[in-house]
């Protein structure tokens, strides 16, 4: 393993519950890994499953997508919508070969600060024991 | 050591390459055909849902689409253990046959026609579609497009699609044919009737009468003697959608009959450092080398095999013209690579035929066509002769109908062997001394055509003439010269 | 006066588009009024050494069919683009890839190992594999060219201005972009030609039979129910692509009672046919619960082959990551 190796994480974050979580956690200083990018959604059920593959693309380790509990969905279905997409693309995403750390669905409240720092630990050290994507080094005519 | 390497570098790009090999006097010790195109289908067939097989194998093939999309459909009827209700078996077949004829056709006019029709001396301007015009008139050209045409649309209408037919599913097809389309089908197998016979006028007139041509046919040259395949009906004669593979000796004799399930009984492939393309042999009696004669496993497959392999024809006009073919060439099997372009046609009359009798049949108008599988899918195998010869599917699946494993035995390999041998023994006759004798482009190219590769048959569209370039080095692989195939012709 | 230019090309094709093209039957008589094929090695025998005289950006409009699979290939079309005022990537194979481009799901090892090793026909005791370059008996160098790892759509190994559509194109397709490619009046860079800017649907016969907001409770191979041909295949539980792949081939598999499988690809502005794809089934799927949602998922065992049928080389990950580091 390649100890160097900072994994670069992307995390799509529902403005109302995990973004919140994550702001939470940062003012009750509470510590997780820095090398989360975070893009902040008006709510998880906008992730189309493209943004995720374009995550990877773009040379992302990991990504992460995050929303408000089932039933909690300011837009009523939105998150349903997500899980229903992320669970088709999670399978898709095994078979382009990605690992299944590499990508996550969580159900993270404005409340679950905790919650949010334990995914993002797990996240980030499962990451980095499996090393860099090496999407670059197949497609040798990019 | 001179070595000499005919690269078609235009018409073949990526698909074929011949290499000719000198002896120090000059003169050709071997030829090597080499075909340098590998994609994978068996491959990454893996994972897919078996059900789309007839679609994904179809992409082999643009030229002969329905051939895999049959075979691949046969399969899954085995796979899924379902018998396909009589009616959608007979629009099945019907379908193949208005495929093979229009095939054929487009090979008989467009392909060969300008050898044959026009002539192989004639100069290389003439050598095309327009030159067949030319000869045969523009009504009767205007007829050959048109004929074409219609069988085209009845396969959309039938099929969904003429490239990449969609209607295969085990059981049976997709959709009954309306009221309406099997009038237009009863219609235009009348027209294609009338075609055929036209056809087999053409070529006798143009070719059989003409002395010059049935000498080209029987020289040594192109004369091969190896084993014979092909599908045949419960009294041995052609049939292009089922039956049982026959195998002939050269000598005429049954070498074996056999359900396609057995074929890895029968059937081996060998593979040669120098190419991609894997040689199909008799595996009872062995590879070895690409030499013929009744001890070597080679064999061919296509329209002359077909007919060599069986004992006649199912329809009447068929028959007829088969037994002229033999008496005339003086009895079976026939050797010649040449007579392949006798059989096709032979076979156009037969396709014709075929289509008319299943167009008139009663059932083709059920409302029958499919029988849902019951049974929990594990192997399949399907076999048809395709326009280019025998063309076998085989998959194994998980209980979900997900390919595991999938072997496609395709026609153009079945002759690999025999196509390399006319082109080493092209090579031979005709490279003397260091020099490359005017012929030998026109030799190739013929024996190569009536086999109607499949990487070929998509190149020789409209003009004749193989464009290609000699490269000859000297025994150090230097290059002394490079020679256009225009100097030559 | 001069007469356009125009090139025709194919690199890793089935052939099938070269079919779609003569099947313009007629029609080839009018373009070659209207124009001067310089280059078509599947019907005319210009070669390589003239298209390599004709002056920089001197051809109209080069139309290239079938993926990137060969170095060969690669030259040829670096030459057309050289040569040409127009790249026009022709079919699914040169736009995105193609039904050949699902290869990218394995490695080209893996393809050597089983087509001449492990195939159940192959009797090959001395483990034999075809070589790049292997000396014959007779002592000549006997050379193949190399396979590339992956193949590759056109626009990743040249500039590519425009995409016609199909597998293969449709003659009518073939037709209009022909006459937009010769009208002058131009399109903007990157569009598709000869084809709808709307989807399957509003191009389908059943779209009346389809609800506004589709909703579907099972999903159903097209082996295990015989449809009914009058009504949105969709509601019926079939994959039909038809909402996500664009228009302009006339429904020709729906109006065979079969599902659409996308061969018309993307509609503008979709970076990914196969994550679309997956992202509007999954969406459609009547459930909220998880392990529901999961077990009518679960009937798509092969969501690769279904949504990346054509566009697999064209995915945003271009095939399998076959560097797996366990
Ligand atoms: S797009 Fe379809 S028809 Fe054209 S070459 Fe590819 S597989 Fe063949
Ligand atoms: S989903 Fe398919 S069948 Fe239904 S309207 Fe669209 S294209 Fe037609
Ligand atoms: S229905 Fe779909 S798959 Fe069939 S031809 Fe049209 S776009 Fe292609
Ligand atoms: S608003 Fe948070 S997931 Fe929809």
């Amino acid at each position: 393993m390649n100890q160097n190796f900072e994994p670069k994480i992307i995390a799509f974050l529902c403005n109302w519950c995990s973004y919140a979580a994550l702001d939470l956690a940062g003012t009750s200083r509470m510590k997780y890994p820095p090398n989360f990018l975070v893009v902040r959604v008006m709510c998880s059920g906008r992730v189309d499953p493209q943004f995720v593959l374009e995550a990877f693309r773009r040379g992302a380790d990991g990504v992460l997508v995050a929303g408000c509990h089932p039933g909690d969905c300011h837009y009523i279905e939105g998150n349903i919508k997500t899980l229903r997409r992320m669970t088709l693309l999670k399978r898709m995403l095994e078979e382009f070969g990605i690992e299944k750390e590499r990508f996550r669905l969580e159900w993270i409240s404005a409340a679950e600060a905790d919650k949010f720092v334990k995914v993002a630990n797990e996240m980030f050290e499962q990451i980095k024991a499996l090393g860099p994507l090496k999407l670059k080094e197949v497609n040798t005519h990019e | 050591m001179k070595e000499v390497v005919i690269n078609p570098i235009t018409r073949l790009e990526g698909h074929g390459k011949i290499v000719i090999i000198l002896d120090d006097a000059g003169n050709c010790v071997k030829a090597y055909l080499q075909v340098p195109e590998l994609r994978g289908f068996e491959i990454f067939a893996i994972g897919r849902h078996a059900e789309d097989m007839p679609q994904i194998t179809s992409r082999i093939c643009g030229v002969c689409p329905t051939a895999h999309h049959m075979a691949s459909t046969k399969a899954l009827d085995d796979l899924y253990k379902v018998e396909p209700p009589e009616p959608a078996k007979k629009i099945r077949e019907m379908f193949y046959n208005i495929f093979m004829l229009e095939d054929h056709a487009l090979h008989f006019y467009i392909l060969a026609g300008p050898d044959f029709i026009v002539g192989p001396k004639a100069p290389k301007e003439e050598r095309n579609v327009v030159g067949v015009i030319k000869k045969v008139g523009t009504e009767v050209g205007l007829r050959i497009i048109q004929t074409r045409k219609k069988l085209r649309k009845l396969l959309e209408t039938i099929g969904g699609k003429t490239i990449h037919p969609v209607l295969g599913l085990p059981g049976g097809i997709s959709k009954p044919l309306s009221q309406e389309v099997v009038e237009t089908a009863r219609k235009v197998s009348e027209e294609a009737v009338q075609f055929a016979e036209f056809t087999y006028k053409v070529f006798k007139d143009v070719v059989l009468a003409n002395k010059e041509y049935v000498d080209l046919i029987t020289s040594e040259a192109y004369t091969h003697r190896t084993y014979y395949m092909g599908l045949v009906d419960e009294k041995n004669r052609v049939n292009f959608y089922d039956g049982k593979l026959r195998v002939v000796s050269p000598r005429g004799i049954e070498h074996a009959k056999f359900d396609v399930h057995q074929y890895l009984d029968y059937i081996a492939e060998h593979v040669e450092p120098w190419t991609y393309i894997k040689f199909p042999y008799l595996k009872k009696i062995g590879w070895k080398g690409l030499i013929d004669g009744e001890d070597s496993g080679v064999m061919s497959v296509a329209p002359l095999a077909r007919l060599n392999a069986a004992d006649g024809m199912a329809t009447p006009r068929a028959q007829e013209a088969y037994e002229e073919m033999y008496q005339i060439l003086g009895g079976k099997p026939v050797h010649h690579t040449l007579a392949n372009h006798w059989a096709r046609v032979i076979e156009i009359i037969y396709a014709a035929e075929r289509f008319r009798e299943l167009a008139h049949d009663p059932d083709i108008e059920s409302k029958e066509v499919r029988n849902l599988p019951t049974a929990t899918p594990e192997e399949g195998i399907g076999v048809v002769e395709a326009p280019r010869g025998t063309l076998i599917h085989h998959y194994q699946t998980d209980q979900n109908g997900v390919i595991k494993k999938a072997n496609l035995l395709v026609a153009t390999q079945h002759n690999a062997a025999r196509i390399a041998l006319s082109v080493d023994k092209a090579a031979r006759n005709l490279v003397k001394a260091g020099q490359i004798e005017q012929g030998i482009l026109n030799m190739v190219e013929m024996a190569f055509r009536s086999y109607d590769p499949c990487h070929a048959c998509g190149t020789h569209s409209l003009p004749g003439g193989l464009s290609v370039k000699f490269y000859l080095y000297d025994t150090n692989g230097q290059l002394l010269r490079v020679v256009d195939s225009e100097e030559l012709i | 006066m001069n007469k356009p230019k125009i090139a025709l090309y194919w690199c890793a094709s089935c052939g099938g588009c070269e079919e779609a093209q003569v099947d313009l039957a007629e029609k080839i008589l009018d373009l070659v009024n209207l124009v001067d094929i310089v280059f078509w090695p599947v019907a005319m025998d210009y070669k390589l050494e003239d298209v390599e005289k004709l002056p920089d950006g001197s051809i109209t409009a080069s139309l290239i069919n079938g993926g990137i699979r060969l170095s060969e290939h690669e030259y040829v079309v670096k030459l057309l683009r050289k040569k040409s005022k127009l790249v026009v990537a022709y079919g699914a194979c040169s736009a995105w890839g193609g039904v050949p481009g699902l290869a990218n799901l394995y490695s080209r090892e893996e393809i050597l190992k089983y087509v001449y090793h492990e195939a159940p026909t192959v009797e090959n005791p001395q483990k034999i594999q075809p070589q790049l370059k292997i000396k014959a008996e007779e002592g000549a160098t006997l050379e193949l060219p190399e396979v590339f790892p992956r193949l590759l759509p056109l626009d990743l190994v040249v500039d590519v201005d425009y995409y016609i559509p199909g597998c293969p194109p449709t003659p009518d397709v073939t037709w209009k972009a022909i006459e937009t490619l010769l009208s002058g009046n131009l399109p903007a860079k990157g569009s598709v030609l000869g084809a709808l800017d709307k989807s399957l649907c509003y191009d389908c016969p059943l779209n009346e039979t389809k609800p506004e907001k589709v909703l579907i409770k099972d999903i159903k191979r097209p082996h295990e129910v015989i449809a009914d041909p009058s009504k949105c295949l969709l509601t019926q539980g079939l994959m039909c692509l038809g909402p996500v792949t664009r228009g302009g081939c006339g429904a020709l598999c729906i109006k065979a009672a079969m599902p659409c499988t996308g061969c018309f690809g993307p509609l503008n502005e979709v970076m990914d046919y196969g994550g679309k794809a997956a992202s509007y089934f999954a969406s459609i799927i009547d459930y909220s619960d998880e392990e529901e949602i999961k077990k009518v998922l679960g009937k798509i065992l092969d969501p690769m082959g279904i949504f990346y049928r054509y566009s697999l080389p064209a995915s945003r990950l271009r095939g399998k990551i076959t560097v797996m580091r366990r």
